[in-house]
């Protein structure tokens, strides 16, 4: 019973056979953790968890809406998300407004998404991929329009590095220093709707957050080197993605668990580590100004 | 003589049909210390913003350095009230945003030499490297004053730097604030509820009040009389031992603080 039951999570039979058959799925994992990995630095910056989750369930509900209608599903992903995303963005500048919206956006799409996915005839595998994640469904047009969206969302991001950085950790000084964080904002949401879209056909609408938020949240945990959390949150997204990957190569379960008990291992590592390192004061200071240190984040 | 670093003339703001006020005539030299006092929504930080260029004049004219003021203008230094800063990013980051963060790209150049220079300016070397939100609200503050001075400003804004600080911290920062418009020669524009800490160097108060404004030597602005037709309401300024009171009709006292 239990040896049947682990056979289904691991099994590493036949792994020869398998591994070229998901050569597409690796590469799209890896470009998905590239895209999450960078987008989450700014999602923790910006606190923009819950956004996220929001704008993957509309990605959701633009996906099964292509199912039903048999279009492209990477089309409606990426439909999907872009209006959620635009919609968060100009809705809801302030965060409190913004969390409202995101919570009235999210239950639509879902039901939405669930509506197209009870109408429409094809395999259930197919319904469940996207909200669980699939792993042996990236064909090569699809590994073309995620390399494509990848590039945009990389490329986008590199323009705006500095001010973006600016104006997520000091939005009025940025503001005085004539920093558009308005628009900066904006064109965030859209970077983030295009990598929510992508992951969505990696990972499962429900289970974006496990790539788009937790490497950047565990790195931010154990440096605050703008050079190291974006290097660290990559890293991290990557074992987690091409991690889990492999590991459910030869299973009959979806990827999801996998990626997502994996980076959620490296999340609690990182944040004993982070722990350990705040409470001593996180670089040597001489006693008299750890004395009068104040408040410690986290 | 040289161009005023700020040159307020007839100058009024208005939002819709409420005036904040009207009739500004203010000319701040290099290395003044102008103090801005008023009460809530008297317009002290809106004032602010129209020097950052953030919001226009409704009538009269302004100039930076002898120009209209620009948005991101490299010219204006501004140092914000204390915030708990959420992400863990290093007092030497904020530092280096300071210098260029408003540019687009990642940023190639090194500008470590830099940053050290500006953080041993206010003291704060020993911090360089941990994150912000774990600094004390005076080391924040030293910071800020770190970052406001990265672009060279010839003027410092500060809104309220000494906001949620004890007594101690106030007098350190605004004694920081002060020693550096002396080493720069920046004009500092500094808006606050408590005058006493920053007495002892403003040069020049404007005093924004509701019925009317007033700007000189704080000894000539600071006065019962003066303060009275400002608040249009009878006002007392009491002075104990070298500390200024300031004390409305309604028993309420400004500008001091009972909780030391």
């Amino acid at each position: 019973m239990t040896d049947d039951w682990w056979a289904r999570l691991v099994d590493f039979s036949d792994y020869g056979q398998l591994l070229p058959l998901v050569t597409n799925s690796l590469v799209a994992g890896s470009l998905l953790a590239l895209v999450g990995g960078l987008v989450g630095v700014f999602v923790v910056q910006r606190d923009l968890a819950f956004a996220v989750h929001g704008v993957s369930e509309l990605s959701f509900a633009g996906a099964s809406a292509a199912l039903l209608f048999s279009l492209d599903v990477s089309l409606g992903a990426v439909a999907g998300s872009l209006v959620a995303a635009l919609l968060i963005g100009l809705l809801g500048a302030r965060a409190r407004e913004r969390n409202s919206i995101v919570g009235v956006l999210m239950p639509f799409g879902l039901g939405l998404g669930v509506l197209a996915l009870a109408l429409y005839p094809g395999r259930a595998a197919n319904k469940f991929g996207l909200l669980t994640g699939q792993i042996v469904a990236v064909d090569d047009a699809r590994l073309t329009a995620m390399v494509a969206i990848a590039a945009v969302v990389v490329g986008g991001l590199l323009v705006v590095w500095r001010p973006l950085t600016f104006a997520s950790v000091d939005p009025d000084v940025a503001a005085a220093r004539g920093v558009p964080t308005r628009a900066l904002s904006l064109v965030f949401m859209l970077l983030l709707g295009l990598a929510v879209a992508m992951a969505v056909q990696i990972v499962g609408a429900l289970l974006v957050l496990s790539l788009l938020i937790t490497p950047a949240a565990a790195a931010v945990r154990v440096t605050a080197s703008p050079v190291w959390v974006p290097v660290l949150a990559v890293l991290f997204a990557q074992v987690s993605a091409v991690g889990g990957i492999l590991l459910a190569l030869g299973a009959s379960v979806p990827i999801s668990p996998y990626v997502t008990t994996i980076s959620f291992a490296i999340y609690l590592a990182c944040r004993f580590v982070g722990g350990r390192r705040a409470r001593r004061g996180w670089v040597r200071r001489p006693a008299r100004q750890a004395a009068a240190g104040g408040t410690i984040a986290g | 003589m040289s161009t005023p670093v700020l040159e307020l003339t007839g100058a009024g703001l208005a939002f819709g049909s409420r005036t904040v006020w009207s009739g500004l005539d203010l000319v701040v030299e290099a290395g003044e210390f102008v103090t801005v006092l008023g009460p809530n929504g008297s317009g002290k930080t809106s004032l602010l913003r129209v020097v950052l260029g953030q919001l226009p004049l409704s009538v009269g004219r302004i100039a930076v350095l002898g120009h209209p003021p620009r948005r991101g203008s490299r010219a204006v230094g501004y140092v914000p009230q204390q915030r708990h800063v959420e992400t863990p990013v290093r007092a030497r980051d904020l530092v280096r945003l300071g210098i260029d963060g408003d540019r687009w790209g990642p940023g190639r150049h090194a500008r470590r030499a830099q940053v050290d220079e500006l953080l041993a300016a206010v003291g704060a070397s020993e911090y360089a490297d941990v994150p912000v939100g774990m600094l004390s609200g005076g080391e924040q503050q030293r910071v800020r004053i770190a970052q406001a001075l990265a672009s060279g400003p010839a003027i410092l804004l500060c809104d309220e730097p000494l906001l949620s600080l004890d007594l101690r911290r106030q007098h350190e920062v605004t004694e920081l604030i002060d020693a550096t418009r002396r080493a720069t020669g920046a004009a500092v524009l500094f808006v606050t509820h408590e005058v006493n800490p920053v007495l002892p160097y403003t040069d020049r108060v404007l005093y924004l009040g509701p019925a009317g404004h007033a700007a000189g030597a704080p000894d000539d602005v600071l006065t019962s009389e003066r303060l009275t037709a400002l608040y249009g309401a009878p006002i007392d300024v009491v002075r104990v031992q070298g500390r200024v009171l300031v004390v409305g009709d309604d028993g309420h006292i400004h500008h001091s603080r009972e909780d030391e």
